[in-house]
Order: C-alpha cells, then structure tokens, then sequence
C-alpha cells in the first residue's frame, strides 16, 4: 500500500492504541461524551490506518471475522439488550434493566452493539477500496 | 366443526413437511397421495352449511370464515378427488427428478390454496387464495425453468390472472363496501338488492374482469395454451380439473347476487359465447396434443360461463353436470397424454398413429374418456349435452348454432385426441410404445370410468352432489333431478346432427386442419402476439429511459439529486410562506468570530485549488473549524464524532487518491464550471434559507428539560445525549443501525461484483 517503514512498523501499535481509546470512550459514553457510535468510529480509524500500512489481508487476519459478520453481531446484541426487558415489562428497549448498586444494564450490550455495527459498517465499506489483494 | 378449516389448513402446514421430507426420501412421493384422499373423505363427510369463522383482521373486518355448501363441496371433492389421482400420477411420471420434491410441494401448496378459496366465506379471505393458486401456477408453468418458452409462458400466465386478480381485488372491495360485509354469505343472504346498488355496474365489469383471466375467457384466453409447457399432472389438475375453474365459481357464487342484473347476463353470455367460437376454431386448427385439449378447455369454460349467465333451473343445472362431466374427462385425456408423449416421443396428433395395439389399456382409457366428452349415450357426457341444448335453444339467436358448432368441434377434439392416435397403422417411430406402469393408469382409468358409472347410475349423484350446488347457482332449490328426460325431439335432433358434422369434419380433419393452421393472421393479429409487442414496448420504455436518466456521469447524478433535493425543499418553503429570519441572538464571542473566519477561508481555498489533495485538505479545514465550533457551544458529543467523521473521510480519500490515477486535476471546461458553482450557490442558499426558518421557529424546551430530568434517575447516566442514543430513543437506533448494516451489505455486494473498483 504505502510503502513505509515508519508506517508498517507503527501500525500495530497505533492500532491497538486506537482500539483500547475506542473501548474506553464506549465505556464512559454513558456519563460523559463518548458512546457506541463514537468508539466504532475510532476503532474503525485504527484498522482503517493498519490496512493502508499493511494491506487489507492483514487487517482481515487481525479482525478473525468478516467486517459484515462483526456488524450482524453487533446487531444481534443491541436487539437481544431489549429481551430482558420484553420478559420483565413487556416494553423492549424502552425500558432497559439495572443491576442493584452497580452501573451495569443492558444499556451496556446495547451500546455494545452499536460500536460493532459502526466498526463493521465502516470497514466493510473502507477495506474494498484499499485493494484486497495488495498484502 | 374444526373439521372445515382443517381441510385447507391441515393441507398448507404439510407444504413444508412434503418439501423436505420428500427430498430425503423421494421413494416416499407416491405414498403422498394419501393425504388429497384423506381430504375428500373429510369433505364428504362435513354436513352441509357447516360454518367456521375466527377473526384475523378485526379493525378491518376481515375474517378466517368458512363455509360448507353444495357449490364449495362440488368444487373441493373435485380438487382433493383428481388431486389424489395426480398426486399418484405425478409420482411416476416425474419419478427420479432431481426436483420431484419441490415440484410435489408446490402441487401441494396449490391444492391447499384451491380448498381455501372454494370454502372460504370471506371476500379478502378467497382472494388470497385465490392469489396463491395463481403464485403456484406460475412456478408449475416454469418448472422447467431451463426452457424459455416455459419461461414466458409462466410469466404469461402470471401477468395475465394476477393483472385480472387486481381488477378483482378492487371490484371485491366495491362489493364488500356495497354490502357492508365481506361474508359471502351475508351478502348473498341480501339477495338481489345489491344489484339495485349504484356501484353494481361497476362491481359486476371488475370482478368479471379478474374471472375472465383466471378462466381463460377471450380475449384473456391466450395463457391457458401456452400453459401446457407445464408437466402433463399440471395440465390436467391446474389448467383443465381445477385452477381454471376458479372464476367459474367466483362467478357462479356470486350469481344469485347479481343475476337479476341485465349488465350480469349479457356480459357472461356474450362473452362465453365468444369464448366458445374462439376456442372451438383454434382447437380444430391445433395439432400438438395438449394444445388441443387446452383449446377445448377454453371452449368449456366459455360454456360454463354462458350458462351461470342464463338465469334458468335448467342452465344451473347444465352448468354443475357439464363442469363435473368435464373435470373427469378432460383430466383423464390429459394424463393419457402425457402417457403418450412420454412413450411415443411426440405429441403431434398428425404423426401419432396405431398406438392401440401397444399401448391396450390406454386406449380403452382414452376411448371412454373421449365417448364422455363427445356425448355417447350411456355417458354422463350425453347428459350434459343433451341439458346445454335445451338451455341453449331457449336462448334465441345466436346460441343454438354456436353450440351446433361448438360440439362438432368437440366430436372431432375427441376422435383426434382419444381415438386417432391409436387406431390406424403402427407409427414408425412409436416402436417401443407400451403401455405404462400401473400408477400412471390408475388416475386415467379411474376418472374415465367414472364418466360411464355415473351415466349408467345418475341417481348417485343426482340428489347428493348436483342438485345442492345448482341450487347454490341459482340461488333457489332447482328441483331437478339428473337422469329425467330433459327436451324434445328437436334437441335429440340436434344432438344427433353434431355428432354427424363432428364424425364428418373428424373423418376430414388431416384436409381441414391445414387449411385452418394456413390462416396465419389469426397469430398475427391474435392476442398472444398483442402480449408479445406489449411486453417488447414496456422494454423498450425502460431501456430508453434507463438510457436517459442513468448516463454513468457521476457528477451528473450528483447534480440532479442535489438540484431536486435543495430545489424542491426551497420551492415548498416559498410556496408555503416559510421565510423567515430568526430574531437575533447574543453575539458571537471572538473565538467563535475567527472561527468562522477559518471555516470561510478553507471553503474558498476548496472552490479556488487546483490540486486534488490542496482541495481535501481545504476540505479538512472546514470540517475540523465547525467541529471546534460545536465545542465551543457545548456539544462535546458532537464535537468528538465530527472529529472521527472527518479524520476517517481524509484518511480514506488519501488512500484512494494515491491509488488512483488522477493526472489531469479538472477535467471540466469553463461553461460546466460555471454550471456547477451555480449549483452549489443555490444549493448553499437554500440549505441557508431553510435552517433560518427552522430557527426562527420558537423552540420548545419541554423535551429537552424532561431528558435532562430524566438521565439520571430513570436511566442511570450523566450523558444526555447517549442516553437518549441507547435508552429514550434505543428502539429508533437500533432501526438505524440495522440501515447502517444493510447498507454495508448492499455495498459489500456491488463492490465484490465489480471487482477491485477503480
């Protein structure tokens, strides 16, 4: 791709550096700025910088799973956030569950979800235009 | 009463158990028709005015209503009857298709749909079945899905009955709105007022319309032969026992409705009559087998139409004896020859000679079915001929001699169809013709012989079958009673003259029919060949069309959907009266002031660069000025995705534009510039005319302070605006991001298909 030492050898690490900033602006999302969609879109720009440096293959084999099939994942997840809640009020994903004294509630799966259909959403759109079968 | 709805319904769950099952264990196919015998049993034993509803649609008053009467039993013992002679049939005769499963399914699937809309009780109800039946047919027509005149003609079929079906649809809706009730049986119980009703022309013509495609009436007639590219069991179930049918029913139910109506009788008679010329000169003039017998298919659904058309006990009657008469007969004809193409190789009735000696037991099949449908004494056929003179010769002029004709043309369908083919000297190519394995003869002989056992002893179904669904054509018990001697010496007369003329013109038919096939204008200008040029214009339109709005100029698309976007919202803005400025705020601060400066100055080096990376960067420098520009207002979330957004779009038009041979900068001359800063002057000043106005709106704090309230205590966080993203509105992200998915999905395909893009 572009062909750079620099690049290739700073591609892990920027990598990895994007995905832990996007899992901890997913994570404080609830209570200050930050969320699902802005942490995908982060972690979206660290692969997406991985592939210019090493080629979409790479990026392939560090993803395990197909952009589209992290995306349905993620889907599954925000939709499946709302069962609890369908079971206990009958009122699915308006009324989202709490656990006693700790802030953890099926707004985080959702949530979840939505970082992942956004990370898939953008690779699956990105990685083709980076050429695939450039390694 | 669970009995009635289990009929259709208990025959629809086993469509997916038949697919399956059979595609594991195809030996087991025969053993399927088990379950249409099973279902004749359970409709000849539901009693009489058995009635079963359950409401579906409620706010709309559609009902899962159905009922039980002489009309509906006549029609289902029909379809689960000949279905399980078909059902046996097609087991052998498609034995070791690899798609046996899916074909036996689908028959399946039909069957259930002709039970649900002869008994269903509710219009909407028996239009979806009615539908379906027509679904089916198309994937029967198609089954042999390689060929191209399968092709077309199952999309033939489809386009003509479903183009009907939706005429119907409209005219059903009329009815229901008219009688206020969708129940068949409410609104026949109203009798003849709704024929008094201002929109009855208008009912009558629509759902006539939908009865005439599905029954192949002329001019809608042309499909039924095209159909016959189908299996030979789809030819003798769907388009000749039963689906055809359908509108004769509808049409039949419908009649004590509508029968006082001058519109109903003229329109049924005049149009039947016509049915029946056309179809008696093209079946004279065929020579492929099946195409001859669907010919005379058309000739008989004329007939029937003509007779719910005349209002008489007598006609009634004629109409339930010649619809079961036919069913049989036709039936049998059609499997005998799909025996025959099968052993023999052909179906040219020209070159099929001699086959009696081979083929012994289908021949006497094919004989009794044929002295059925010619009318031989000692047949139910001679019944029903001998009843359609006497109604016909009630009605004067023209009918009597149309129906001479008529049943001359039929003498000979059958002499070519069950007599020439086997009589005569052994063709040379039919060497190896025998006859077939047992289970394609029993549903041939089985309904033959019928034809003959019910001649011989009318009294079996006289009270029990036929009268009750007369009585429900006509609206009124008939009182009468099969097998008494209907007309006089004037109708024996005829009936002996048709025969004559049939044996003559049969004895002159290898002279005749070529004279007949010579007389090329009736396909030229016939209808099949107007369907042909009409679907060749709908091509040719979208192709043009096609040609002129997708010209492949990238830019020119974007230019046209900006242009009617942006110049769409200004013209309903003005048109409406919505300018307006807002009133003035507090002032920006000097941050705010130099920021605005920076975002002008890249939106300017934007337009004014010439070098495609200049012009990104300018780009960036918009993006990244109104994104500090929404943090300076408080909108950190905002603030951060705007960020992202634009980072991810400069990162990713980099990489496309090193990739990309880009070596002339602009490619466009001075007057396309020109073009284009217009546009985007407008497009910029409309976006500005509309966010002013939706500014100047007084905004209403209700929501926003309830959110604000609200984050806390009843959605544990601090963030409004991801609270709103995961909780308050979680049900509208989720809709979006199952967007975001397909769109990646569909983007995902187009890039695949077209290789590496650029």
């Amino acid at each position: 791709m572009l062909d750079s030492l620099i690049l290739r050898a700073s591609a892990r690490y920027v990598l990895w550096a994007c995905v832990a900033l996007s899992v901890f602006v997913l994570l404080r999302g609830h209570n200050e700025p930050g969320g699902g969609f802005i942490g995908g879109l982060i972690g979206a720009l660290g692969f997406v910088f991985h592939a210019l440096a090493r080629g979409p293959p790479a990026t392939r084999r560090v993803l395990r799973l197909d952009p589209l099939a992290w995306g349905g994942i993620g889907l599954l997840l925000a939709a499946g956030s709302g069962l609890p809640a369908l079971l206990l009020h009958a009122e699915p994903l308006l009324t989202h569950q709490w656990m006693e004294g700790l802030p953890i509630g099926t707004a985080i799966p959702f949530d979840i979800g939505v970082y992942l259909v956004v990370l898939g959403f953008a690779l699956a759109f990105v990685l083709p235009f980076l050429g695939e079968d450039a390694a | 009463m669970l009995a009635l709805p289990a009929i259709p319904l208990l025959a629809l769950a086993c469509v997916p158990l038949v697919g399956w099952g059979l595609r594991r264990a195809p030996v087991m196919a025969p053993w399927l028709a088990a379950l249409p015998a099973a279902l004749f049993l359970l409709v000849l034993t539901t009693p009489d005015g058995a009635m079963f509803s359950l409401p579906w649609i409620p706010t709309l008053g559609v009902e899962l209503a159905f009922r039980l009467d002489g009309l509906s039993r006549l029609f289902a013992l029909l379809i689960a009857g000949i279905g399980a002679g078909v059902f046996l049939y097609a087991a052998a005769y498609l034995e070791g298709h690899p798609l046996l499963h899916r074909f036996l399914a689908v028959l399946t699937l039909f069957m259930a749909a002709m039970l649900g809309a002869v008994l269903a009780d509710d219009l909407l109800l028996l239009f979806a079945f009615w539908e379906l039946t027509s679904l089916a047919s198309f994937m029967l027509i198609g089954f042999d899905a390689h060929r191209a005149e399968a092709r077309r003609a199952a999309q033939q079929g489809l386009m003509v009955t479903v183009a009907g079906g939706l005429a119907m649809l409209a005219g059903l809706l009329l009815l229901g709105d008219a009688a206020g009730t969708f129940r068949i049986s409410a609104i026949l119980a109203q009798g003849s007022t709704l024929a008094a009703h201002p929109a009855a022309p208008w009912i009558v013509v629509l759902i006539a319309i939908g009865c005439f495609a599905k029954s192949a009436q002329w001019p809608l007639h042309f499909w039924l032969p095209n159909a016959m590219v189908a299996p030979s069991p789809v030819s003798a179930y769907l388009h000749s026992a039963t689906m055809v049918k359908l509108g004769v029913y509808l049409l039949a139910r419908l009649n004590p409705a509508f029968e006082a109506l001058a519109l109903w009788q003229g329109l049924l008679i005049g149009v039947g009559t016509a049915t029946m010329l056309a179809g008696a000169v093209l079946a004279l003039r065929e020579r492929d087998l099946k195409r001859k017998l669907a010919w005379s298919t058309v000739v008989a659904l004329g007939t029937l139409v003509a007779l719910i058309g005349i209002e008489d006990p007598l006609a009634a009657t004629a109409a339930v004896v010649f619809l079961l008469v036919h069913a049989l007969y036709k039936a049998s004809l059609f499997l005998i020859a799909g025996i025959v193409d099968k052993k023999a190789g052909t179906r040219d009735a020209m070159q099929l000679r001699g086959l009696g000696r081979r083929m012994p037991i289908t021949a006497a099949a094919a004989l009794l079915a044929g002295l059925s449908m010619a009318g031989a004494p000692g047949f139910i056929g001679a019944f029903a001929k001998d009843l359609l003179f006497t109604v016909q010769l009630g009605v004067p002029r023209l009918l009597p001699a149309v129906a001479l004709l008529v049943n001359a043309a039929m003498v000979v369908v059958a002499g070519v169809v069950a007599a020439r083919p086997f009589m005569g000297k052994p063709m040379e190519t039919g060497g190896v013709a025998k006859d077939p394995a047992v289970a394609l003869l029993v549903a041939p002989i089985v309904l033959a012989t019928l034809g003959l056992v019910f001649g011989m002893a009318p009294h079996l179904i006289s009270a029990a079958i036929i009268e009750p669904a007369a009585g429900a054509i006509l609206g009124r018990p008939t009182g009468i009673a099969l097998g008494e001697k209907q007309g006089g010496t004037v109708v024996m007369t005829m009936s002996f003259a048709a025969l004559g003329l049939g044996l003559l013109m049969f004895l002159g038919w290898r002279r005749l029919q070529p004279t007949l096939a010579g007389q090329t204008w009736l396909d030229t200008y016939g209808p099949d060949a107007g369907y042909g040029r009409a679907m060749r214009a709908v091509s040719a339109v979208a192709v043009a069309l096609t040609r002129r709005v997708q010209g492949g100029s990238l830019r020119g698309y974007l230019a046209a959907n900006l242009a009617l976007v942006f110049a769409g919202a200004a013209l309903v803005l003005v048109a409406r009266g919505g300018l307006a400025l807002p009133l003035p705020g507090p002032w920006a601060g000097p941050a705010q002031l130099a920021l605005a400066a920076v975002i002008l100055a890249g939106a300017l080096a934007a337009c004014r660069l010439r070098a495609l990376f200049g012009q990104v960067m300018a780009a960036a420098l918009v993006g990244f000025g109104v994104g500090i520009l929404f943090l300076t207002l408080g909108a950190a979330d905002l603030a951060f995705t705007q960020f992202t957004v634009e980072i991810l779009a400069i990162v990713l038009l980099v990489a496309i534009l090193a990739r990309l041979p880009f070596h002339a900068p602009d490619a466009r001359r001075a007057p396309e510039r020109r073009r284009d800063a217009l546009l985007a002057a407008g497009v910029g000043a409309a976006g500005t005319a509309i966010l002013l106005a939706v500014l100047s709106v007084p905004f209403d704090p209700f929501i926003t302070e309830w959110m604000g309230k609200a984050a806390v205590p009843e959605a544990k966080g601090r963030n409004v605006v991801n609270v709103i993203i995961v909780d308050f509105r979680a049900l509208d992200t989720l809709g979006e991001i199952a967007v975001l998915l397909i769109a990646a999905l569909a983007a995902t395909v187009l890039l695949r298909r077209t290789g590496k893009p650029g």
